[in-house]
């Protein structure tokens, strides 16, 4: 079909996809825009609004908050959505560490998307809970 | 070799060449002339037009120009309207396209676009080596490329490709040679009483239906994904309304079939094609016979050897990746025109692209490009105009509400003025905003984008940058008339900027 086959194996790999038929991913692939940030490139802007929800496929990313390099990003990872669900501005820098391509989705897309494709939404929310768990440990 | 000195830029070392001679780089050449940038241009074509010497293939543009306006043709705030003219200083060019075209459409034929683009090279006096092909590049040692052509050598330190998007691209599953492409079709009136499949559900597969229909017995159109339609989304995203009578074939009369599924095999037998699709929403493939399958199933950039020379490309249409200027981000030296400007991605916000891939606005691009390199690589300083403090606001909101680069490039172009203590209130013109927001070493300043976001009229966005940091802050509510000249955004516009201007001009007058 008309989707980059290359990227379609790529998702199939990643936990977040991992419960998607071929078509559903091909439809993924379809529906998201494919964006390319070289390096030291900023991806989303700590304070500036709309941004979108981003899935990495290649490369590495950090995430800076203030200035100051908090945690790392790799193949698979997800971001922005905090930003997109809550309708507020990105709280961090997402800046690419190397070479980094993403798919994309726009922030006002997420919730249908979401709702559309519940197996994704749980993995979704699995990833909010490891993040969720982490800042606990940071807190205690 | 005679010849080869009989047209213009025969081949030897140039400080920066122009490949291509379609709008894009026409627009290009005539900016950095204007700039006094010395330059070449060479093109493998035979005259000015680019892909619409050929293209759109049914004969008629999809994007408009107005013949009857709010504002007088020739002006700037006319180009709003305008989408299909080139930008020129002098009167006698701008505008060129109402004057071409019949009175018939305000979608200008593909040959009256391509009449328009000749006369704007022939009124400017632009200078193109035509029939001059690009086949090879390399990187010299000191810093030169060099680019075999046709007709010789060329090299230079400074390279803009201007070669367009527009070569057709189709996945394996539609290898067969007999699996017909945009751009290859027989004449609509041999589809008469045929079963047409179209693969792709973008502008082209709908361009084709949209041909079709008068004579096709059946069209199926496919794609994985549903389809979009511009006046849903309210951008460039989706398919144009020009295109939108399948959809409605589909969704009232039943014509046409729309199927969100993908094509899982092909098999030929005699002339019969047998496609097989499989949907994420149902359980059994489904099975076609037809007559005609065609893959409409994108373009992709016809950069060459440019990705082994360690060009960087992304997406299905292998777009280079690039600055907000529009220079590749992993070589130096290669700058891009056009409608590969598309791949310089700018803020995408609300996930609405630029409109960059389109000449209403890759031409304002161009013009900023032309001074880019003018300073980068030519040390040509611009003029900066000098403002005062209360200039500043009607002055941006004059801009908001009919500057053609904010309302073309929502979120993408910005006017910016800098607002410097020691220097003062200076206009700094159109600035991509990818660069104001993150150029941290940049003086003081305000920008003012349209910000589009699918839901509300286009609105000002304001961004603020101080010592480094930016913020943002919107004018609301957005006004369906789109003039935002009015008291109540003079008021929003003066409370946001009067702080900041007032201490600058405590501060210069020190």
């Amino acid at each position: 079909m008309d989707v980059r086959q290359d990227v379609v194996d790529i998702l199939s790999g990643f936990a977040l996809f991992a419960d998607l038929s071929t078509p559903e991913l091909e439809n993924i692939v379809q529906s998201f825009g494919e964006v390319y940030f070289a390096e030291g490139e900023r991806v989303i802007r700590q304070g500036l609004t709309a941004t979108g929800f981003y899935v990495i496929v290649e490369g590495a990313a950090t995430i800076s908050v203030g200035g100051k390099e908090r945690t790392g990003l790799r193949p698979g990872d997800f971001f922005g959505e905090i930003s997109c669900l809550l309708g507020e501005p990105p709280t961090a820098d997402i800046i690419a560490q190397k070479a980094l391509r993403c798919l994309v989705l726009a922030p006002g897309a997420l919730e249908e998307f979401l709702v559309t494709n519940p197996h994704v939404m749980y993995r979704v929310l699995q990833g909010e809970a490891r993040k969720l768990r982490t800042t606990t440990r940071w807190l205690s | 070799m005679a010849e080869l000195t009989d047209g213009p830029f025969p081949p030897g070392r140039y400080e920066l060449l122009v490949v291509g001679s379609g709008p894009g780089a026409l627009q290009l050449a005539y900016s950095l002339r204007a700039l006094g940038i010395e330059h070449a241009v060479i093109s493998e074509d035979p005259a000015p037009g680019g892909m619409f010497r050929r293209w759109p293939i049914f004969q008629r543009m999809l994007s408009w120009t107005k013949p009857f306006a709010e504002h007088e043709r020739g002006s700037t705030a006319y180009e709003r309207y305008d989408w299909n003219s080139l930008l020129a200083d002098e009167e006698s060019s701008r505008a060129i396209m109402p004057s071409v075209m019949d009175g018939t459409s305000y979608f200008p034929s593909r040959p009256e676009m391509e009449r328009g683009l000749v006369s704007f090279a022939e009124r400017t006096g632009l200078k193109v080596r035509y029939g001059c092909r690009w086949e090879e590049t390399r990187k010299l040692e000191g810093g030169d490329f060099a680019l075999e052509t046709t007709d010789g050598e060329y090299r230079a330190p400074t390279v803009v490709f201007a070669v367009g998007v527009a070569q057709p691209w189709r996945p394996a599953v539609l290898a067969d040679k007999d699996v017909q492409q945009y751009g290859d079709m027989r004449p609509a009136e041999s589809y008469r009483d045929r079963r047409v499949f179209i693969a792709g559900k973008q502008n082209s597969g709908f361009e084709i239906a949209s041909g079709l229909l008068p004579w096709a017995r059946q069209i199926v159109l496919a794609s994985p994904s549903p389809a979009q339609l511009s006046v849903a989304t309210r951008s460039l995203v989706g398919v144009r309304a020009r295109y939108v009578q399948p959809y409605e074939d589909w969704a009232l009369a039943g014509g046409v079939v729309i199927l969100d599924a993908s094509i899982e095999s092909v098999e030929r037998e005699g002339g019969v094609f047998h496609v097989t699709t499989k949907s994420a929403h149902e359980d059994h493939p489904r099975h076609f016979e037809v007559d005609d399958l065609i893959a409409a199933t994108g373009f992709v950039c016809p950069l060459r050897d440019l990705p082994d020379l360690g060009v960087a490309t992304f997406g299905q249409s292998r777009l280079p990746a690039q600055t907000p200027f529009w220079r590749s981000v992993t070589m130096d030296g290669i700058y891009f025109a056009g409608t590969i400007m598309q791949g310089s991605q700018g803020l995408r916000k609300h996930g609405i692209p630029s409109n960059s891939g389109a000449v209403q606005g890759y031409r304002y691009n161009a013009r900023v490009l032309a001074r880019h390199i003018a300073e980068e690589k030519f040390g040509k300083k611009r003029t900066r105009r000098s403002l005062r403090p209360d200039a500043v606001v009607p002055y941006l909101l004059a801009e908001a509400s009919r500057g053609p680069e904010l309302w073309h490039q929502r979120s993408y172009l910005a006017r910016v003025v800098s607002i410097d203590a020691s220097e003062g209130i200076a206009d700094e013109g159109i600035q991509p905003l990818a660069h104001f927001v993150d150029d941290v070493q940049g003086p003081d300043a305000v920008a003012i984008a349209l910000e589009a976001n699918g839901k509300e009229d286009p609105y000002p966005n304001v961004y603020i940058r101080q010592r480094g940091a930016v913020r943002e802050q919107r004018l609301a509510p957005a006004d369906p008339l789109l003039d935002y000249q009015q008291d109540l955004y003079v008021r929003q516009l003066s409370s946001i900027l009067t702080p900041i201007l007032a201490r600058d001009l405590t501060r210069a007058t020190q």
